[in-house]
């Protein structure tokens, strides 16, 4: 089992339960040496728990939790190689940002000369120069984040665990944040395991991203195979929007395939799934089509609801005769249609993705 | 109307507004307690002053005749023993207060909110029975003849019966127990404040427990060892019930002192001064606190 030496922290059918609530389900998770590892889900998912499990702030109830290679369940948070940027920050009140960047060494007893290089070093990286001596109330948000961020890379951990660190941010603050984040990681080639509940935070800096849905794991993978791909509904449905239809495979030739819904037919590209048996077809609103007239292997019909322009781009709402509501993105206004017209859905067969995740 | 008209119009509105909007209600808000106040704290304390600085007439009562005698008798020897004894008294009751009380402050801060609810109430409770009951009960067990002494004895620890009462040791622990629910609470108090995460992040950075609790959980609870420290030693300081009930009157204590020269030996003039003092020491120790306070920068009450 111990092979797996370019995994730097790995999770083995991790269980626990808080009380009779069982928050995280078999988890298996393994991060690469250096990469950006992002666990994404809505609030109440798991990730920030799982992240306390591994920084050891946490137990967990069942499985093995390894940081490079070693197991680390019976190690308290003092004796682990990783550190922790908290979402409240949590730098000490009463220390100047200087002792509070220092304080993970002080405690190692570093001599006085070297802490006082290091902490420079830091201060340099994270571009605080001249704020030695502040007390972290007399400081902005962005600049609490960046000591707590020193702080936290003083030890030059092996893994830095972020629990949401931009979340207190405004959004100008945050992008810039991102962007620095994204640098510094790859300057120190240090393992990142981010925590966000902001899918874009999580796109823009990620390598991967784990996708997380009431403590179990959705879906590991590239930003933007996990928005190409999703392999579930909740994945599809949670990262950027989707359509979804849920239908039966009928007929396969050997390009394509016909899906039988509730709503009609469709066609999608030839995929693993026996006839048969059901699935769901994903399709991204921006690359969902109408016309006026049906387009063959389709049946998928509905009224335009409204079409509003939201800034980037135009959005047209199209209820199906069953009630679900079709969304389709376009650059630039359709002048063809108007609102009431009855229209006819279809996309390119590639375009479409299939997730069979109904058990 | 010229400017000056116009400055002098808006400038009356002003006072009416402020009249209307601030000095109504702080008056009804404030008033009766500043009146009480005044009539009841204030007005007393400037008489206490004054008598400090009179002399004792032949039959006990005050010859009012400027002197400094008073403050210069406290100055003796044997009044000197007895501030000093009580300081130390003080002071040791505060310092075993401290130590027993943050343990347990801790140990029911950490607990769910419903549950240190209870735990308050139970150092609550006996806070509520009459201290002098207390106090008399703490004595009979205390008697060399009592029911510690014969248990004792009974059991072969001890072979002589206990002396115990009547000394400084069981003045100390009557302080104790009448003090010690003052220095729990604003123990409490601070150290459910104390947010979790810096224990946290200390830990995450390398520290053993020991040396978070000595650099973060000490230094951010300190405004309440603080608050506990004043709360504890002040009263402790003048406390005159306690030695009397406890240490018979061996145990001399300057609360006591107080106390003989206003009922016994009728030395109003002399017993102002050594109140006086007390209030002094208070303020010095207030003086301090307000000083750490500010310091750190952290509120505690």
């Amino acid at each position: 089992m111990d092979g797996h030496a370019e995994y730097i922290v790995s999770l083995v059918d991790v269980d626990k339960f808080f009380g009779s609530n069982h928050v995280i389900r078999k988890f298996n998770l393994n991060v690469r040496q250096g990469e950006f590892l992002t666990l994404l889900g809505p609030s109440g998912c798991g990730k920030t728990t799982i992240l306390r499990m591994i920084a050891g702030f946490e137990d967990s109830t069942s499985g093995m939790i390894k940081v490079q290679g070693e197991r680390v369940e019976d190690k308290e948070a003092f004796e682990r190689d990783v550190n922790t940027v908290f979402q409240s920050y949590a730098l000490f009140p009463h220390m100047t940002v200087f002792d509070n960047i220092a304080y993970g060494l002080s405690v190692k007893k570093v001599p006085k000369s070297e802490i006082r290089e290091r902490v420079k070093e830091m201060l340099e990286l994270v571009q605080l120069m001249g704020f030695e001596g502040r007390k972290p109330d007399m400081m902005s948000g962005g600049q609490k984040q960046r000591v707590a961020i020193a702080r936290a890379l003083i030890n030059r951990p092996k893994v830095l665990l972020l629990d949401e660190p931009l979340g207190a941010l405004d959004l100008k603050l945050r992008k810039q944040m991102q962007i620095e984040l994204k640098r510094l990681q790859k300057k120190l080639n240090i393992t990142f395991v981010y925590v966000t509940h902001d899918q874009e935070e999580a796109m823009t800096m990620s390598d991967r991203i784990a996708v997380l849905n009431g403590g179990v794991l959705e879906q590991l993978d590239t930003p933007d195979q996990v928005y190409k791909f999703p392999k579930t509904k909740f994945v599809a449905d949670f990262i950027g929007e989707s359509n979804l239809f849920d239908g039966t495979l009928e007929v396969i030739s050997d390009e394509t395939a016909r899906v039988a819904g509730d709503a009609g037919e469709m066609m999608i590209e030839c995929c693993p799934v026996e006839p048969g048996e059901e699935l769901t077809v994903c399709v991204r609103p921006e690359v969902m089509k109408y016309s006026k007239t049906p387009v063959d292997g389709f049946t998928l019909s509905g009224i335009i609801k409204n079409m509003i322009f939201v800034g980037s781009q135009y959005r047209t709402l199209i209820v199906m005769d069953n009630g679900y509501e079709v969304k389709v993105n376009r650059v630039k206004p359709d002048k063809d249609v108007k609102e009431g017209d009855r229209v006819f859905l279809y996309w390119d067969l590639d375009d479409a993705v299939a997730i069979c995740d109904r058990k | 109307m010229n400017r000056n008209e116009v400055n002098a119009e808006v400038l009356s509105l002003e006072k009416r507004r402020n009249l209307k909007r601030n000095t109504l209600p702080a008056l009804t808000m404030a008033g009766p307690v500043t009146f009480w106040m005044m009539v009841f704290v204030l007005l007393p304390l400037v008489y206490v002053i004054v008598i400090s600085f009179m002399k004792r007439d032949a039959f006990g009562g005050i010859e009012y005749d400027f002197t400094v005698a008073n403050y210069l008798e406290i100055l003796q020897p044997v009044y000197l023993k007895v501030i000093w004894k009580s300081m130390k008294l003080a002071f040791l009751t505060t310092a075993i207060c401290i130590l027993i009380g943050y343990p347990l402050a801790y140990y029911i801060a950490r607990k769910p909110s419903k549950v240190a609810a209870k735990l308050l109430m139970l150092v609550m409770i006996p806070f509520w029975t009459n201290t002098l009951v207390r106090l008399y009960s703490i004595n009979l067990i205390g008697q060399p003849n009592g029911f510690l002494s014969n248990f004792l004895m009974n059991i072969g620890i001890i072979a002589k019966p206990l002396d115990i009462l009547y000394s400084d040791g069981i003045v100390v622990v009557g302080l104790l127990i009448s003090m010690l629910p003052f220095a729990i609470l604003p123990l409490y108090a601070s150290i459910e404040k104390l947010d979790k995460a810096y224990l946290e992040a200390s830990s995450d950075l390398g520290a053993k427990p020991a040396v978070t609790f000595c650099r973060i959980t000490i230094p951010l609870t300190f405004p309440g060892i603080v608050a506990s420290i004043i709360l504890v030693f002040i009263p402790s300081l003048g406390m005159y019930y306690v030695p009397e009930a406890l240490g018979g009157g061996k145990v001399m204590l300057i609360g006591s002192l107080i106390r003989n020269q206003f009922l016994v030996t009728k030395n109003w003039p002399f017993g102002a001064s050594l109140s006086i003092l007390l209030v002094l020491i208070t303020l010095v120790m207030l003086w301090l606190y307000t000083r750490i306070a500010r310091l750190d920068d952290m509120e505690v009450f």
